[in-house]
């Protein structure tokens, strides 16, 4: 039996979604996005919404999304896409509006869009790869790098005197008016993958429903920035990352 | 009315589908008198109080991206925090009205009328090789006529265009004829007049992607072409400008904007003293009336720039004459606007006319 | 015809909506008509001043250096305009608070009551209108029916009730004048 008796479709036990095209991903292997994007475009998939859905694209490792995911898409200057989703959901209000942003995104240079897209409670889906460091630039600190962690720009480790503390910023999204779901998950195993899964979809659905803003935080890893092996990564995510930033919902209305 | 209200009710009546905007001294009442008018109750537009100019100028990129009518105001310090968002803009092609109601500077500088941010209009203003369509109104009745005007060159040309106006032409009252309204595009208008929107794929339609990045040098250099090509179209089509009285005159001005009206007070003046001074008002300062200028320059004794600026426009005026005339410079700034009386001196001083 | 005015006091007295009444009132003659305030922080409480021209024909600068009248409510402004009136001009001002009057005497000078006027009709807020009575009186440049036509147009409804009461202060001010 060679491999061409092998792949028949009727031997298919599983597929990636039509959405997700065949380009070739730049995410380096064991990289969380890679996964975070199946999900994204199998939601969208199974919601029907390919013709409605408009993703906003940040600056940073997910820059190219729209390379992958066979949706309409903004590219967005670096943070600024809660903003360009803002626009595109008010002046669109039928279609599925997503941004999908790195920490740097959300968390620094993006901070006031971020926060106040959500607080507005724009009818948008906001995906979060929170990996603690600047995979795209080289492993610089993020806002959301523990303290003690060793970036290229803090090589003896985050310092709360020097650096300044991780900054969860899903936390303060939940205590907004504007936002009806904010949820942390991820995606290491297939049970947080599962989990993940159905949070994006649940936070889909919010922005159609028009129910206010949902943010999806994915605590997610950076083996290369962070220096170790995809397993290793994960196994530190759970034990180090967790603790500062717990999987689980923190505001489900 | 007032320019800034004007510049609302043109935009209402245009058919626009977003204003996005902070406010800033001296052109709130945009956004005031929008937000008094409730167009989101009658032709269904956006109107939106962002959480700075940052914000602003993103959601006009946003909305713009979808194909839409939409556009923001400022002056001056805000016009700088959106440079960024305006590259934006220029680089992924897509049409966007941007407001400059200038303010003297630099820094946070005065609330009161100037023309400094000339070079930042014209020369680009943010990073990379781009050009704004600019245009300077300088009667109420044009900054109602160039919202227009400038939708009309931005989805024609697929490019930002800018109204560089000042405080005087902001906060002025005059006569004003409204256009009668027509309704805003539907989205199956949008979809037919601007195939490469994000709106959706409609029908499966292959996937549009609106960036400003491509890290292929050799294909952004084919980018940088393209643009270009566009601004050389812009060009040869689009230069506009005014000329008064310059038949006959032996000296020429130059000016735009609020300084153009001061002008012709002066040439009614010097007129009676037997001085015969021209106009040529420049009303897109980009693309800039080059070859005018220089026909106009032949018949001369000497040309005075007027600027609210320390002599911005005048590298222009130059470039245009190549040394063929005499160019003099008169400017007040900070805020101060000179009187024609004032300005009616300097020429005579600077070209030793004893009248 | 072209009238070139400028009124000047302090903020609070009313001084950019009297000018934007007369400018209106210009509309409502099918005039040409520019309105430009000196604005921003110092309307309010500080001096304020507004350029209105009127005119049949296309109105070139709104800025000038020199005036066919002027209108001015307080020291400050009466200092400052009082050498800007072109000879032959007209110079009016309320004496509320004068100490060193006008002393030119290539132009025309008209002193008014405006303010002690306010109180013989029980109210403050007249005082722009009666001071643009008289500036009509001296130079009826527009109509009485053109001003209340533009109160109309300009007064949202629900203070149309107060139109009455303004043509009375218009009358009033009209009546401060004796040549």
């Amino acid at each position: 039996m060679d491999i061409q008796d092998i792949i028949k479709p009727e031997n298919r036990v599983y597929k990636k979604p039509e959405l997700l095209n065949d380009t070739h991903m730049h995410y380096c292997p064991g990289c969380s996005h890679g996964v975070v994007h199946k999900l994204v475009a199998e939601v969208i998939e199974e919601m029907g919404a390919a013709e409605i859905a408009i993703g906003i694209a940040p600056v940073g490792c997910a820059v190219f999304a729209y390379n992958y995911i066979d949706v309409d898409w903004i590219e967005a200057p670096h943070g600024r896409a809660p903003a360009l989703a803002t626009a595109a959901k008010r002046l669109q209000p039928d279609k599925l509006v997503f941004t999908y942003q790195g920490d740097g995104d959300m968390a620094a240079i993006g901070t006031a869009e971020s926060l106040h897209a959500a607080n507005r409670g724009e009818n948008i889906a906001m995906i979060f790869i929170n990996n603690a460091i600047y995979g795209m630039t080289g492993g610089q600190m993020a806002p959301t790098t523990l303290l003690g962690m060793k970036t290229s720009t803090t090589p003896y480790g985050r310092r709360a005197d020097l650096n300044g503390y991780p900054l969860a910023i899903t936390g303060l999204m939940a205590q907004l008016d504007g936002t009806c779901y904010v949820t942390r998950q991820s995606v290491e195993t297939p049970a947080a993958v599962r989990k993940a899964k159905v949070a994006i979809r649940k936070a889909f659905e919010n922005s159609l429903q028009g129910k206010g803003t949902s943010v999806v935080e994915i605590v997610s890893t950076c083996n290369s920035g962070w220096k170790m092996t995809p397993a290793d990564a994960n196994k530190w995510m759970e034990e180090n990352m967790f603790k500062k930033y717990p999987i689980g919902d923190l505001k489900n209305e | 009315m007032k320019g800034n209200e004007a510049l609302a009710h043109a935009a209402i009546r245009y058919g626009a589908d977003g204003y996005f905007g902070y406010p800033i001294t001296p052109q709130s009442e945009v956004l005031e008198v929008l937000e008094e008018q409730r167009p989101w109750e009658t032709t269904g537009m956006v109107v939106l109080q962002a959480e700075s100019e940052l914000a602003a100028i993103n959601m006009v990129y946003g909305g713009a991206a979808c194909g839409k009518v939409v556009f923001t105001s400022s002056s001056s310090p805000g016009i700088s925090l959106m440079q960024e968002g305006i590259s934006y803009i220029a680089a992924s092609e897509v049409p966007a009205l941007i407001v400059n109601v200038m303010r003297g500077g630099p820094g946070l500088g005065t609330i009161h009328p100037s023309q400094a941010d000339y070079f930042q209009a014209v020369k680009g203003g943010g990073h990379g090789d781009y050009h704004l369509i600019v245009l300077a109104p300088s009667s109420v009745q044009e900054m109602c006529d160039f919202m227009w005007l400038g939708w009309d060159l931005a989805f024609k040309y697929r490019t930002p265009a800018m109204l560089l106006a000042d405080g005087l032409v902001g906060q002025m009252m005059e006569k004003v004829v409204l256009p009668e309204p027509r309704p805003r595009r539907t989205e199956e208008q949008v979809r037919e007049q601007c195939p490469w929107a994000i709106n959706g794929r409609k029908g499966m339609r292959p996937r549009n992607v609106i960036t400003s990045l491509e890290l292929v040098d050799e294909i952004m250099e084919q980018n940088n072409l393209r643009f270009q090509r566009t601004y050389r179209e812009i060009e040869k089509n689009e230069v506009r400008y005014e000329t008064i009285d310059t038949e006959d005159c032996d000296y020429l001005f130059v000016a735009f904007g609020s300084m153009a009206r001061i002008c012709q007070k002066v040439m009614e003046v010097a007129r009676e003293e037997g001085i015969k001074i021209g106009l040529l008002r420049p009303i897109t300062l980009w693309p800039f009336p080059s070859q005018q200028i220089k026909e106009a320059a032949k018949n001369v004794k000497g040309i005075m720039v007027v600027e609210l600026s320390a002599g911005q426009m005048i590298e222009d005026v130059k470039l245009a004459v190549e040394c063929n005339v005499d160019v003099k410079h008169y400017g007040r700034f900070g805020g101060i606007v000179p009187t024609p009386e004032e300005v009616l001196d300097a020429l005579k001083k600077q070209f030793a006319i004893n009248k | 015809m072209k009238e070139e005015i400028v009124i000047a006091g302090f903020g609070g007295q009313g001084v950019l909506s009297m000018g934007k009444i007369l400018a209106y009132s210009g509309l409502m003659e099918d005039k040409e008509v520019t309105w430009m305030p000196s604005y921003g922080p110092e309307q309010r409480g500080g001096t304020a001043n507004v350029t209105v021209i009127l005119s049949d024909s296309r109105i070139s600068s709104p800025v000038l250096n020199t005036y066919d009248t002027a209108v001015v409510l307080n020291q400050q402004s009466l200092d400052k305009f009082e050498s800007k009136v072109k000879p032959g001009g007209v110079l009016i001002y309320d004496s509320y608070g004068i100490h060193t009057p006008p002393a030119r005497t290539d132009i025309r000078i008209y002193q008014i009551e405006a303010m002690e006027a306010t109180f013989e009709l029980k109210n403050a807020k007249a005082f722009n209108m009666i001071v643009l009575g008289a500036l009509l009186k001296v130079k009826p440049m527009v109509s009485i029916e053109s001003v209340i036509k533009a109160l109309k147009k300009t007064l949202p409804e629900r203070h149309h009730h107060l139109i009455p009461m303004n043509e009375e202060a218009l009358k009033m001010g009209m009546s401060l004048i004796k040549e």
